[in-house]
């Protein structure tokens, strides 16, 4: 669905439930996006019990980059992508991929808790096949797919088992793939790894980050983790305590794969320190 | 270790074998009167002869039959039930006081009114097992439905399913562990229902008639017999769920 900038004083903004027109400024907004944008939000708002956690936000998410999502305790970084990919609903503003909205998109999420996003009543590969149902695309192409994505995952262990049977990494490595199957326009990763330990993190950020390169999905990480945030993205947004505001946006241009190596390059540390920087400015405000 | 092994098995006869010890030095030291507490050896001769020429079998496969049905009845209406109920919290919410309070009456005390319903007969009795039973298993699977957990239901909707299928692909099969406790609840409480029913309505047949009749012309055991298949009976039926639902909810508790 596009967007008619001149047509829009008169329509209300999709998902509004507010009746008055919006603001002109909220209108003038729309029409300006940098090139490449994938994602546009504008006025976005929301309100959890009585208090604003989002007021009139707008954002632009680049087309095929990894963006990390980095700020205080409590700013909304998991409400933010939850917003975005339509699980959760918000009060006011636009959310738009390419001018679709998320029910019209192919979006991949993979949720911290794997434990409670596999299905745990099906096999691993089962699990994987799940969503390519909705595609719309015959059997055949299903299963090519399917192939594709075991082959640049390289997996090592036996899909037919179930969940229960394998470890958490491997759930978790499960959920990712089950995301990517779809070949996502977006993806949407939410403290993918913390409930992992840190050879299986090293392991999955590795897997993960060839296969995003290879593929260039739009993908927006949700981190706790600084050196995290950093290590994977192209960009850092950087989000202000509630409610919330882009704080800063730091870019990250390091070769990939990114290991542990890059950790420790000066490059890294220059935008780590920058971010580390801006947050505590935030959390002291 | 084998030796070992093999006792670690066969632990879980001890207490039987304990139980018929007592039983027997009981009856040898005449603690209980004879009469009222036959020996083990002339309980498992009547459960011999009340097999080969009496009606032990028959009447065993009586109250099978009638708890079957009854249990069938009420899965075929209290689970598609549980589903609608549980799928709406609101809609729960405005019946549940109703379910609660028949489910809390006992379903005995409906016999009179289920008679004055549907007769001295076969109907009655399997219709109040089958309604003790419904309620229990509506409540079960209603909570099971309910306490779906939310994260993979919304993963399947952010995967694209659309709301139907979310309720049949994740959460019907996360109610599952609970939708099988409903059931094994209620296949005992249809047995005991209809072993009381066969006691009090007008019944030739079934266990709890036996065991109704073997006191009524004071033959203790086939009484006892009586009272044992019937234990049998419900011990197997619980086994059966138990088997079923390891196999059918095998991601149970894991």
């Amino acid at each position: 669905m596009k967007v008619m900038p001149d047509a829009y004083y008169s329509v209300p903004p999709l998902g509004a439930t507010r009746s008055a027109p919006p603001e002109p400024a909220l209108a003038d907004r729309l029409r300006r996006f940098p090139a490449g944008t994938h994602i546009t939000i504008r006025g976005l708002s929301k309100t959890f019990a009585g208090t604003p956690v989002y007021d009139n936000f707008d954002l632009d998410i680049p087309k095929g980059k990894i963006v990390s999502v980095f700020g205080p305790n409590g700013c909304g970084k998991s409400t933010l992508i939850n917003m975005i990919s339509g699980i959760l609903p918000y009060d006011r503003g636009q959310i738009l991929f390419d001018g679709k909205e998320a029910h019209e998109t192919r979006i991949g999420y993979v949720f911290q808790n794997y434990r409670e996003a596999v299905f745990p009543w099906m096999r691993a590969i089962d699990n994987i096949r799940y969503p390519l149902q909705y595609l719309g695309i015959p059997k055949g192409e299903r299963q090519a797919r399917l192939d594709r994505l075991i082959e640049s995952f390289e997996v090592q262990f036996d899909l037919n088992a179930y969940p229960y049977q394998m470890s958490g990494g491997q759930q978790q490595l499960v959920s990712i793939m089950r995301a990517l199957v779809v070949d996502p326009e977006v993806l949407f990763l939410d403290e993918p790894f913390s409930a992992l330990d840190y050879e299986m993190v090293m392991f999955l950020r590795g897997r993960l980050q060839k296969v995003l390169t290879e593929r260039q999905v739009t993908t927006l990480l949700v981190s706790h983790d600084l050196d995290e945030a950093v290590l994977l993205a192209d960009e850092v947004l950087l989000l202000t305590k509630r409610p919330t505001q882009v704080a800063e946006r730091l870019h990250f241009d390091a070769a990939r794969p990114r290991t542990a190596d890059t950790s420790v390059s000066d490059d890294f540390i220059r935008v780590k320190s920058r971010a580390l920087e801006v947050f505590q400015r935030e959390v002291r405000k | 270790m084998n030796t070992t092994a093999l006792l670690a098995r066969l632990r879980p006869l001890i207490g039987v074998v304990v139980l018929l010890a007592i039983w027997t030095i009981m009856h040898a030291t005449r603690a209980v009167d004879p009469v009222l507490l036959p020996s083990p050896a002339e309980a498992a001769t009547a459960f011999w002869t009340g097999i080969t020429e009496g009606t032990l079998a028959d009447d065993f496969f009586k109250t099978v039959v009638r708890t079957l049905w009854s249990f069938a009845i009420a899965v075929l209406v209290a689970v598609p039930l549980g589903i609608v109920f549980g799928a709406s919290q609101k809609f729960y919410e405005s019946i549940e006081f109703a379910i609660d309070f028949f489910r809390s009456t006992p379903a005995s005390a409906m016999f009179p009114l289920f008679l004055v319903i549907f007769g001295v007969g076969e109907l009655t009795k399997i219709a109040v097992a089958a309604f003790g039973a419904a309620l229990v298993i509506l409540f079960n699977v209603a909570y099971g439905v309910m306490g779906a957990r939310k994260q993979r239901q919304l993963a399947a909707r952010v995967m694209g399913a659309p709301r139907w299928r979310v309720l049949t692909d994740v959460t019907l099969l996360e109610s599952m562990p609970q939708v099988f406790v409903g059931m094994r609840s209620g296949v005992s409480l249809a047995l005991v229902i209809i072993i009381v029913a066969e006691m009090f309505i007008g019944s030739t047949d079934g266990l709890g008639q036996r065991v109704m009749n073997a006191q009524m012309i004071f033959d203790m055991p086939d009484m006892y017999v009586a009272i044992i298949a019937a234990g049998a009976l419900g011990y197997a039926m619980n086994l059966v769920f138990i088997l079923a639902e390891r196999r059918f909810v095998h991601w149970g508790g894991k």
